[in-house]
C-alpha cells in the first residue's frame, strides 16, 4: 500500500510527542482500576471453583454416599474416604452406606471440578471461598465435620432416596 | 590555622552536607513520584501499603503519608542496606566496587555551583545562595557530569560478562555524542548573558541574575528544546536509556550488580536527572526568579532565602515531573536511532541554531540590563 509522505513537521515528531504526552496526562486523572485486595473483593462469578466441601440436603441427610468415585477421578489424588454404612435404625437406612471418613487435602486440591462433575449424588460442590490457608500442613486437610461446616446445606431437586423409599413402600420400586 | 578559620571550615562542611543531603532525598523522592506517577497514567495507584507502626496510626496525617506511599522510600532504603550483598566470581572486583561511587559522584560535585536561592541582607545587598561562586560554574558541571558516565563504563567492563559489557559500550557512544549537541545548547545563552558590559563570564549566578525579567526559555525556545532532548540523553532517561534497556539487555550495565550497590547505581541515576533538571531551571528557567517580568517577591532575611530556595526547588520538581511524564510515554529508541538523531540531527541543528543565535546578537546587541 502507498504511505502517504511524512509532513515535516510529522518527521520531527513534535506533535506526535505532545499529543502523547496530553494522552497520559489524562489518564493520570482517569478512575483507578487498581482492586485493593484484602478490602475490597472481586466479584465471584457464578460457576467459579474454589473450595470443594460436601454438602447436606434440606433433610439434614448427608448426600455422599461414598461411592468413592471422586477419589477415583480426582487428579491429584487429593480425596481420600473410608466408606462407612448406615445403620439399620436410621431413617435413611435405605441409602445404606456413607462415608466415615471424607479427607480432602486442599494442599493437592488443584480445584479442577471434576470430583463435582462426576458424583452422582451432587454430594460434593466446589465453593466460592479461593482463600485457603493455615499454618501446618495437618490443618490444611480437612476431614469430613470441616467439609460438611463448609458446605452447608444445599436445595436439593430430586430428593431420589427418598423418592425411592417412598416408591418400595408402595409397591412400585421401579417407579 | 587559627580558630576562625576552623569554624569557617566547619560551617562550609556543614553546608556542603545539607546541600547533599537534600539532593539525595530529592532523589529518593524522585523514585516515590516515578512509581506514583507511572501507576497513574497506567491507571494504577503506587505504593500506598508501607507503614510505620507508631507515626502511620496518627490519625489524618499518617493515613495520608502511608497513602502517598512515603514510607516506601524507607522500606525501599533499608531493604538495599540489609540484602546480601553477593559479588559475582567472575567480576573484576576493584572497578566492580568503585563504579558505583563513580555514577554518585559527579552530580554531588556539579551540585557545588549550582545558585538555588538569593539572600537579601538588612542592608539590602543580595547574595545568591550557592556553595562555590566560582566564574567557570558551566566548565565545572560539563566536566564533572560528563565523568558519570565512566562510572556507567566501568560497570560494564568490570561485571565482565556481555549483556552490561554491551551497556556500557551504548553508554560512552551515547555520551560522546549527545554531549557536543549539548554544549553547542548550552553556548547561546552564555553567549546572549555576556553581552558587552556584564561581568557574567561563565558561572551561573551570573546566568541567573540576568534571567531576572526574563527568561531564556522564551527568549530562545529552540535552545532550551535542543538542551532538553540531550539532558534527557545525558542523564540516561527514556527515551534514550540505551545503556540499561532491559528489553534487550536484562538490565545493561548494572546487571551484575545486586543490594546496596545497586541501590547506589539507581540514586546516583536520579540524582543525575535531579541535578538535570536543576540545571535546566537555572539556565532557562530563570533559576529561583519568581515568574518573567514580575520583580521577586522574596522578603529580605531568612524568609526571602528559604522562599526563593523552595521556589527553586518547586520549578525543579515540576521538571523532575516531566522527566518521568515522557518516560511513561515515549517508547525507547532503537540504538541505531540513537545515534542516527545524535548526530545527523541534533548536532547539526545545535550548529545551525548557534550560527543563528550569533547573527541575531549581532543584530540586537543586547546590553548588560
Amino acid at each position: 500500500m502507498e504511505r502517504k509522505p511524512l509532513t515535516l513537521a510529522e518527521k520531527t515528531y513534535m506533535p506526535q510527542i505532545v499529543s502523547g504526552l496530553g494522552i497520559t496526562f489524562k489518564n493520570m486523572f482517569r478512575k483507578k482500576v487498581t482492586m485493593e485486595y484484602p478490602e475490597v473483593k472481586p466479584p465471584i462469578p457464578e460457576g467459579y471453583r474454589g473450595q470443594p466441601a460436601l454438602v447436606k440436603d434440606p433433610d439434614g441427610r448427608e448426600k455422599c454416599v461414598s461411592c468413592q468415585l471422586c477419589e477415583f477421578v480426582c487428579p491429584p489424588k487429593a480425596i481420600s474416604i473410608i466408606p462407612g454404612s448406615i445403620p439399620e435404625d436410621s431413617e435413611h437406612a435405605n441409602v445404606e452406606k456413607a462415608p466415615e471418613e471424607f479427607d480432602i487435602d486442599m494442599l493437592r486440591c488443584i480445584y479442577c471440578g471434576l470430583c463435582e462433575e462426576v458424583c452422582p449424588e451432587e454430594a460434593i460442590f466446589l465453593q466460592d471461598n479461593y482463600s485457603i490457608n493455615g499454618l501446618s500442613r495437618e490443618e490444611l486437610v480437612f476431614n469430613k465435620e470441616k467439609l460438611y461446616d463448609i458446605g452447608g446445606v444445599r436445595e436439593d431437586e430430586h430428593f431420589k432416596w427418598k423418592k425411592k423409599k417412598e416408591a418400595e413402600v408402595s409397591g412400585n420400586p421401579h417407579h | 590555622m587559627t580558630q576562625s578559620d576552623w569554624i569557617d571550615l566547619l560551617v562550609k562542611a556543614g553546608l556542603g552536607l545539607t546541600v547533599i543531603f537534600s539532593l539525595m532525598t530529592m532523589a529518593g523522592m524522585s523514585v516515590l513520584a516515578e512509581r506514583k506517577v507511572c501507576g497513574f497514567i497506567q491507571g494504577r495507584l503506587g505504593p500506598n501499603r508501607t507503614t510505620l507502626p507508631l507515626i502511620g496510626s496518627i490519625p489524618i496525617i499518617g493515613r495520608a503519608i502511608t497513602r502517598l506511599g512515603l514510607f516506601q522510600l524507607l522500606a525501599d532504603g533499608i531493604k538495599f542496606l540489609f540484602k546480601e550483598e553477593t559479588v559475582p566470581g567472575h567480576v573484576k572486583k576493584f572497578y566492580y566496587n568503585l563504579a558505583p561511587i563513580v555514577v554518585i559522584l559527579p552530580s554531588l560535585i556539579a551540585v557545588a555551583v549550582l545558585p538555588f536561592g538569593t539572600y537579601t541582607n538588612a542592608e539590602g545587598v543580595t547574595a545568591p545562595l550557592i556553595l562555590a561562586n566560582v566564574d567557570i560554574g558551566i566548565l565545572v558541571i560539563l566536566a564533572s557530569s560528563s565523568l558519570g558516565v565512566y562510572g556507567t563504563v566501568l560497570a560494564g567492563w568490570a561485571a565482565n560478562s556481555k549483556y552490561p559489557f554491551l551497556g556500557g559500550i551504548r553508554a560512552s557512544a551515547q555520551m560522546i555524542s549527545y554531549e557536543l549537541a549539548l554544549g553547542l545548547a548550552i553556548v547561546p545563552v552564555f553567549l546572549w548573558a555576556n553581552a558587552p558590559g556584564s561581568d557574567v563570564a561563565l558561572g551561573l549566578t551570573g546566568i541567573v541574575s540576568f534571567q531576572e525579567s526574563h527568561w531564556f526559555v522564551y527568549l530562545m525556545p529552540f535552545t532550551a528544546l535542543l538542551f532538553l532532548i540531550t539532558l534527557f540523553a545525558e542523564t540516561n532517561r527514556a527515551p534514550f536509556d540505551m545503556a540499561e534497556s532491559e528489553t534487550d539487555l536484562v538490565g545493561g550495565f548494572h546487571t551484575e550488580y545486586g543490594a546496596f550497590k545497586f541501590g547506589m547505581f539507581f540514586i546516583g541515576e536520579y540524582a543525575h536527572i535531579v541535578f538535570g533538571s536543576a540545571l535546566f531551571v537555572v539556565l532557562f528557567l530563570g533559576g529561583f526568579n519568581f515568574l518573567p517580568m514580575l520583580a521577586d517577591p522574596w522578603p529580605a532575611g531568612i524568609l526571602g532565602a528559604v522562599l526563593s530556595t523552595l521556589w527553586f526547588i518547586i520549578k525543579t520538581a515540576a521538571l523532575i515531573f516531566l522527566f518521568i511524564w515522557v518516560r511513561w510515554t515515549l517508547p525507547r529508541f532503537r540504538f541505531d536511532q540513537v545515534m542516527h538523531l545524535g548526530w545527523k540531527i541534533l548536532l547539526p541543528l545545535a550548529i545551525v541554531n548557534l550560527v543563528v543565535v550569533m547573527i541575531f546578537l549581532a543584530i540586537i546587541t543586547p546590553t548588560a540590563s
